[in-house]
């Protein structure tokens, strides 16, 4: 009774603040505040934002910083090693090669960033309606079934009649090549978030979600969406890259933007021809540029992911 | 169970006819047809007589009302563009190659990928992460058409390990393989790395530890079984693809696959190559996604995918 009473003694209550309010412990934070403080904080994830930061400002003043323009065409001067005139060297018909990286970073990124967005809104929102609505009724099977066979139906269709179509219904131009790849690109992301869904939506936070009286869309966008972010950030990066690569095999099928239009995946193309040739110039530019695209991208998703998730705790 | 079972395949025979009707109208909106090239050269009647044996003067209508008939009768009909060879001939022909070097591509790609996706997230943000991540960026930042150069001028030209052009023998096998794995490894490393990692940070994971089970059966019990979900998912129209080659690399390696009939039918207006290709690798699509459905019932009893159940 004597110890209880010494240890009780121990505690005494917190003095009490001018305002009568206990102190607070630390602000409370939104959730976006707290998104981004987690993700200010991971240096590689920063290091990809600088990355694409850059990548972009270069895209848009890089080819004003040389006299020479994507399409100035100098014979005497082709095949050129990189020096002080021409930076990363010139292609066969005497092309400054660092114009054309950086010209053709607007057409790969514009592609490649469009594409991908289009892709996360369409896959996103086809592929959870799909998910949730599975095993839900006879109503929501039939919803399930639906959205599944068109997705089949479009997995199945020649991609190229599809563009050749799009092509000669359109003008050719990036517009076409962005709309000819989200056509048929969403439907691999639809089908990973259905997947993802089907195996999340049975399990007991949902059930939770609903018992409490959630109604579709909340459940849908605030608890079975935000739990498959990590599959969405990774498959949207794979999409820029395959974006851009689907562009330069429209390119060599001559679908895809005209000459002397430049992008990355035409300049790697090109340079094929080359490979065993030594100019090592042709392709390693544009492929570095690619590689660092996906590297930023790469990283920076990763950290985004970890800043989303709420299970992952400062 | 039967009950679902009979309704997908029935589905499955329902999105195959769709397919090929859409495709049948998308390829006659495009311009030209097959013997564009050749108008200028060869007499009227001559062409008149080539496009009746092929029915091409038949209405539109009739033409795909003979072309179903055919093809219930799995016959996909002949090539415009090579007399003497039909459509089935030239799947029966090339399939095998392309076969054998998909089916080789999708085992080194998930045998590997899975490991090193699991390795990635067992040891994540140390040396060996960084590693695998730098091999998944670069699988995917190259091409197989430029992986495709790279192999056979180091692996067969520098170092004479491997032969190239055609497929003879087992080995000719190997390089194509290569380039053809190394995209869709580096795709599973990351899939694999991320939902790896979200599995082991749930609740029955660490259960299990507390139970005191060694880590590699917590690993491959519970969290490869959980994790592979995203790519079972993505294996799909993978696998299909694969399976019946690709335009890009048959062409740089010579392999006699199918890949080239997919772009030659379409850039010649070969309708029946078109309709014929699109069939064959629709069918296999459909056939592996309803395989993957059930897959899925199998790697995760929670899955509930039609509300009648078993």
């Amino acid at each position: 009774m004597a110890v209880d009473q010494s240890v009780n003694e121990l505690f005494r209550p917190k003095a009490q603040k001018a305002d009568g309010q206990i102190a607070q412990m630390r602000p409370s934070l939104t959730h976006f505040q707290q998104v981004t403080r987690k993700l200010v904080r991971n240096k590689l994830a920063m290091v990809g934002l600088t990355l694409i930061v850059l990548l972009i400002a270069m895209a848009i003043i890089g080819p004003h910083l040389v006299s020479y323009s994507y399409s100035d065409q100098s014979l005497l001067n082709a095949n050129q090693e990189i020096s002080s005139e021409h930076w990363f060297g010139t292609d066969e018909l005497g092309r400054d090669m660092f114009s054309r990286t950086w010209y053709g970073a607007q057409i790969s990124l514009i592609i490649g960033i469009s594409a991908a967005l289009i892709d996360l809104i369409i896959g996103v929102t086809v592929g959870g309606i799909a998910g949730y609505m599975a095993g839900r009724g006879k109503k929501g099977d039939r919803i399930d079934t639906i959205i599944m066979r068109l997705i089949e139906v479009l997995y199945g269709l020649p991609y190229l009649l599809v563009v050749i179509m799009l092509m000669v219904v359109m003008e050719p131009g990036i517009v076409t090549i962005i709309i000819a790849l989200s056509a048929t690109g969403w439907v691999g992301m639809a089908r990973l978030v259905r997947g993802q869904i089907l195996q999340l939506k049975n399990q007991e936070f949902i059930m939770a979600a609903q018992v409490l009286g959630a109604k579709f869309p909340r459940i849908l966008l605030r608890h079975l969406i935000p739990n498959t972010i990590g599959v969405i950030i990774v498959n949207l990066t794979f999409t820029i890259p395959s974006a851009i690569f689907a562009e330069s095999f429209l390119s060599f099928l001559g679908l895809g933007v005209q000459a002397p239009i430049a992008s990355w995946g035409t300049m790697t193309n090109d340079a094929l021809g080359v490979i065993l040739t030594g100019d090592w110039w042709r392709l390693f530019f544009p492929a570095l540029m690619i590689s660092l695209t996906m590297f930023a991208f790469n990283v920076f998703g990763d950290g985004l992911q970890d800043a989303l998730d709420p299970r992952i705790r400062e | 169970m039967s009950r679902y079972l009979l309704k997908r395949i029935l589905m499955m025979v329902l999105t195959l006819w769709i397919i090929v009707t859409l495709t049948f109208s998308l390829m006659h909106m495009i311009p030209g047809d097959p013997f564009a090239s050749e108008s200028d050269q060869l007499p009227e009647q001559i062409l008149l007589n080539l496009r009746a044996k092929y029915n091409l003067d038949e209405p539109l209508p009739m033409q795909y009302l003979l072309y179903l008939k055919s093809l219930v009768m799995l016959d996909l009909g002949p090539s415009i563009k090579s007399e003497t060879r039909g459509v089935n001939d030239m799947i029966k022909d090339g399939f095998g190659s392309s076969a054998l070097i998909g089916l080789q591509a999708i085992a080194v790609a998930l045998f590997f990928g899975l490991l090193f996706g699991t390795i990635a997230a067992l040891n994540r943000n140390t040396w060996i992460d960084y590693a695998a991540m730098v091999l998944a960026v670069l699988g995917i930042a190259v091409p197989s058409f430029i992986m495709a150069p790279l192999l056979i001028n180091y692996l067969a030209i520098k170092w004479p390990l491997f032969p190239v052009a055609t497929l003879t023998s087992w080995k000719h096998s190997v390089l194509p393989s290569l380039a053809l794995a190394f995209g869709p490894l580096a795709i599973i490393t990351r899939y694999m790395r991320t939902s790896m990692i979200d599995v082991m940070n749930q609740n029955y994971i660490r259960t299990a530890e507390a139970k005191g089970i060694p880590t590699f059966l917590i690993v491959v019990k519970h969290g490869i079984r959980n994790a592979i979900l995203p790519i079972v998912t993505f294996m799909g129209p993978l696998i299909a693809g694969l399976l019946t080659g690709t335009f890009v690399v048959e062409k740089i390696f010579a392999v006699p696959g199918i890949g080239k009939y997919f772009v030659d039918g379409i850039f010649n207006r070969d309708y029946p190559v078109i309709l014929g290709t699109t069939v064959f690798y629709s069918a296999i699509l459909v056939l592996i996604i309803f395989l993957i459905d059930l897959a899925y019932m199998f790697i995760d009893p929670r899955i509930k995918l039609s509300s009648r159940g078993r």
